[in-house]
C-alpha cells in the first residue's frame, strides 16, 4: 500500500489543509452557527484519513501515530470532564454549571461573539479533540487490521 | 411538502435496493444515497446542525465501508427463504404497522412543533431564555452542551468505552503488522 497516483497525491496535499481549517473553524464556531464539537471532529479525522487513503497507511501513522492519537483521545475526554467538575467546586455551584458565563459574561454584551458561551467553546474543543482522534484512532486499526488480514491469506 | 415525499421516496427506494442487490457494493452506494436523503430532509426541516453531521459521519463510513467491500472478496447472498420464517416476517410487520397507525395518528400535524400544544414545555423556557442564560447563539449547542450536558458526557463515555473496545479488540491482530512496521 504505497498510496495512489501522483495526481491524487497533488490534489488531496493542498485538500487536506483546507479539510482542517474547515474542522477547525466549525469546532470553533460551534456555539454560533450550525455544528460543533462532534461534526468538527469527524471532519478533522476525515482530513487524517484522506491523508491516509492517498498516501498510504504509513505516511499517515508519521504525521500522527497511534500514540499521539490515543493520547490526544484521552486528553479531551478529561478536559471535558474536567470542565465539568470545575463547575462543581466554583462556588456552591452544581455539576456542568456554566461558570465563566455566570461569573464574568452575563452582564456584558458578549452574544454572537466569538468570546461568549462560557464553557460551551471550551466542551466544543474538547469534543473535537476526543471524536477526530478516537475515529482516526480506528479507521488507522482497522485498515492495519485488514492488511494483516491479507497477508495471512497469501501464507 | 412535495419535496419531503419524493426525498422519502428516494430513500425507500435506495433502501430496498440496498437489501435486495446480490452486489455488495451497490448494496453499500444505496446505504449511502439513504444518507444522503436524510440530511437533505434534515436541512430542509430546518436542523443544519443534524444535517452536518449526518453528511460527514455519512461520507466517512461509506469511504469505510467501501474500502471494506472492494479489498474482501465479493460475497454473493443467494438462497431460498423458508416458507415459517416469511409467514413470521410478515406478520411482526403486519403488527408494526396497525401499532404505527394508532402511535403516528396522535402525532401533530408535520411540521409543527410539539412544544406548541404542551403550554409548559421546556423547550419554551429554552428557546425563550436560553441566549440570555449561556450566551450561545446556536440555540443546540446551549441545549446539548448547557441544559442536557449530562446526556452529552454520557455520550463522550458511551463514545470513549467502544473505542476502547475497538482498540483492544484490534491490537492484538495488528500487532504484527505494526511491529512488523517498527523494525
Amino acid at each position: 500500500m504505497k498510496g495512489m497516483t501522483v495526481i491524487v497525491k497533488t490534489i488531496s496535499s493542498w485538500v487536506k489543509v483546507l479539510i482542517f481549517l474547515f474542522g477547525i473553524n466549525i469546532v470553533l464556531f460551534g456555539h454560533l452557527t450550525p455544528g460543533g464539537g462532534f461534526a468538527g471532529g469527524v471532519i478533522l479525522a476525515s482530513s487524517y484519513v484522506l491523508l491516509m487513503l492517498a498516501f498510504g497507511r504509513e505516511f499517515a501513522e508519521k504525521n500522527l501515530s497511534l500514540t499521539a492519537a490515543s493520547r490526544l483521545d484521552c486528553v479531551g475526554a478529561l478536559m471535558f470532564a474536567a470542565v465539568a467538575l470545575v463547575g462543581l467546586f466554583y462556588g456552591a455551584a452544581s455539576f456542568f454549571w456554566n461558570f465563566i458565563h455566570q461569573q464574568y459574561l452575563a452582564d456584558k454584551a458578549t452574544e454572537f461573539k466569538l468570546v461568549s458561551a462560557g464553557i460551551i467553546p471550551l466542551c466544543n474543543i474538547a469534543i473535537g479533540l476526543k471524536v477526530g482522534a478516537s475515529l482516526f484512532l480506528v479507521i488507522l486499526l482497522l485498515s492495519a487490521y485488514r492488511i494483516n488480514v491479507s497477508t495471512n491469506k497469501k501464507e | 411538502m412535495a419535496v419531503f415525499y419524493i426525498l422519502l421516496l428516494f430513500m425507500l427506494i435506495a433502501a430496498i435496493i440496498a437489501v435486495e442487490t446480490d452486489d455488495l457494493l451497490s448494496s453499500v452506494i444505496c446505504v449511502g444515497a439513504i444518507g444522503v436523503g436524510g440530511s437533505i430532509m434534515f436541512l430542509f426541516l430546518r436542523a443544519p446542525d443534524i444535517a452536518i453531521t449526518q453528511i460527514v459521519v455519512e461520507v466517512l463510513g461509506l469511504i469505510i465501508l467501501i474500502r471494506a467491500t472492494l479489498a474482501r472478496d465479493l460475497t454473493f447472498i443467494s438462497g431460498d427463504r423458508e416458507f415459517f420464517g416469511l409467514v413470521v416476517s410478515i406478520v411482526i410487520v403486519f403488527v408494526i404497522f396497525l401499532a404505527g397507525i394508532k402511535v403516528l395518528g396522535n402525532l401533530s400535524a408535520f411540521g409543527t412543533p410539539v412544544f406548541s400544544q404542551i403550554p409548559d414545555a421546556a423547550s419554551r423556557t429554552y428557546l425563550a431564555e436560553g441566549l440570555q442564560k449561556t450566551g450561545a447563539a446556536n440555540i443546540v449547542a446551549a441545549i446539548i452542551l448547557d441544559y442536557r450536558g449530562y446526556d452529552t458526557l454520557g455520550e463522550a463515555t458511551v463514545l470513549f468505552t467502544s473505542i476502547l473496545g475497538a482498540t483492544v479488540m484490534l491490537r492484538s491482530k495488528c500487532r504484527k503488522s505494526l511491529e512488523d512496521k517498527l523494525q
